[in-house]
C-alpha cells in the first residue's frame, strides 16, 4: 500500500477515528477548531489595534502579554502560541517575516496571505527590507530604524502600527476599518484616507 | 540563563549535513555576534519534537543582530530580531 496514493477524504476519516479512539481530539473537539481557525481574520487584529489607540491601559497590556489583550476582545487563544506584539514608534518600524516557513499569528489575524509565504518574500525580507518596504509604497523616514523580526520559534508576532494623522476624533470602530493586515504586519502603515 | 544585553555567539553548527533534522536557528545567523534582548520562556526543543521524541524544555531567547554584519550594504542602525534556543548561543564567560 502507497499511502501518498490513497484518497486524502479516507486518510482524514481514518486519522479522525484513530484520534478519537485513542482519546486525542473528539470530532466535536476538530470541528470546534477548524470553526475557530476559519472564523480569524485581520478584523480580530484591527480591533485590538485600534483599541490600543484608544486606551493607554489596553496598549500597555497588548505590549506585555499580547494572548490576553486578544482574549479580552473574545479573541479565542487557548492551545495558541504565545503572542507578541511589536509597537511601531517614530524611531523605530518593524517588519515580520518567518524566514524558515510561515509562522503567522493565525489567531489575531487569520490565514497568511499568499506573499506571505512565498520563498521571494521570505528571503527578500531579511536580506533587503528596505526595498521590500519601498515596493510596498512604505517609505520610511530617514530617522526611522528599521527592525525586521524573523518568526524562527514558539511566538507569534503582530505590529501595532502608529496611528495616523488625519484620523482626530474617530471613533475606535472607524479606526479599526482602515487597518489592513500589511499594517499588522509592517510591510505598510495605516493610511486615513 | 543568559541575561538581557549579554553578547552571544550562535553556534556555527550545521546538523543538516549530518543526516535528517529539524532546526528553527536560521543559517544566516550561524556563527555570527548577536545580543540577548531576553528570555521569552522555556519551550519543548522543536529538534526533538519534530521525530516524536521527547522533548526537554528549553530557554527560548530573543536575540538582536545588526543587519549590516549578515548581509552586505544596508544602514547601520537596522537589526533583526530571532528567536533562539539557549543551546544555540554560547557565550564568552
Amino acid at each position: 500500500m502507497n499511502i501518498a496514493e490513497l484518497d486524502s477524504d479516507a486518510l482524514l476519516a481514518a486519522l479522525r477515528q484513530v484520534l478519537a479512539a485513542k482519546g486525542i481530539a473528539s470530532e466535536e473537539e476538530i470541528t470546534e477548531r477548524i470553526a475557530i481557525t476559519d472564523a480569524a481574520s485581520p478584523a480580530g487584529g484591527a480591533r485590538m489595534v485600534a483599541k490600543a489607540w484608544m486606551d493607554e491601559d489596553y496598549r500597555e497590556l497588548m505590549l506585555t502579554d499580547g494572548a490576553r489583550a486578544a482574549e479580552t476582545l473574545g479573541i479565542p487563544m487557548r492551545g495558541m502560541p504565545p503572542l507578541g506584539v511589536l509597537e511601531n514608534t517614530t524611531e523605530v518600524h518593524h517588519l515580520v517575516v518567518c524566514t524558515l516557513c510561515s509562522c503567522y499569528p493565525r489567531a489575531v489575524l487569520g490565514y497568511p496571505p499568499f506573499w506571505f509565504k512565498s520563498v521571494s518574500y521570505r528571503a527578500r525580507a531579511v536580506r533587503d527590507p528596505r526595498g521590500v518596504l519601498l515596493e510596498w509604497g512604505t517609505d520610511l523616514p530617514e530617522q526611522v530604524t528599521l527592525r525586521v523580526v524573523d518568526s524562527t520559534a514558539d511566538y507569534r508576532w503582530m505590529v501595532l502600527p502608529m496611528r495616523p494623522d488625519g484620523t482626530e476624533g474617530w471613533s475606535e470602530e472607524r479606526l479599526a476599518s482602515i487597518i489592513r493586515e500589511g499594517d499588522m504586519i509592517g510591510v505598510t502603515v495605516p493610511q486615513a484616507g | 540563563m543568559i541575561a538581557p544585553g549579554t553578547q552571544v555567539r550562535v553556534r556555527d553548527d550545521w546538523p543538516e549535513t549530518r543526516g535528517p533534522c529539524h532546526i528553527r536557528t536560521p543559517h544566516y545567523v550561524r556563527g555570527e555576534i548577536g545580543t540577548v534582548l531576553r528570555h521569552l520562556g522555556d519551550y519543548p526543543n522543536p529538534e526533538d519534537l519534530a521525530f516524536g521524541r521527547p522533548a526537554q524544555r528549553l530557554p527560548l531567547y530573543h536575540v538582536q543582530f545588526k543587519r549590516y554584519g549578515l548581509w552586505d550594504g544596508g544602514r547601520a542602525d537596522d537589526d533583526i530580531l530571532i528567536e533562539i534556543f539557549g543551546p544555540w548561543l554560547e557565550t564568552s564567560s
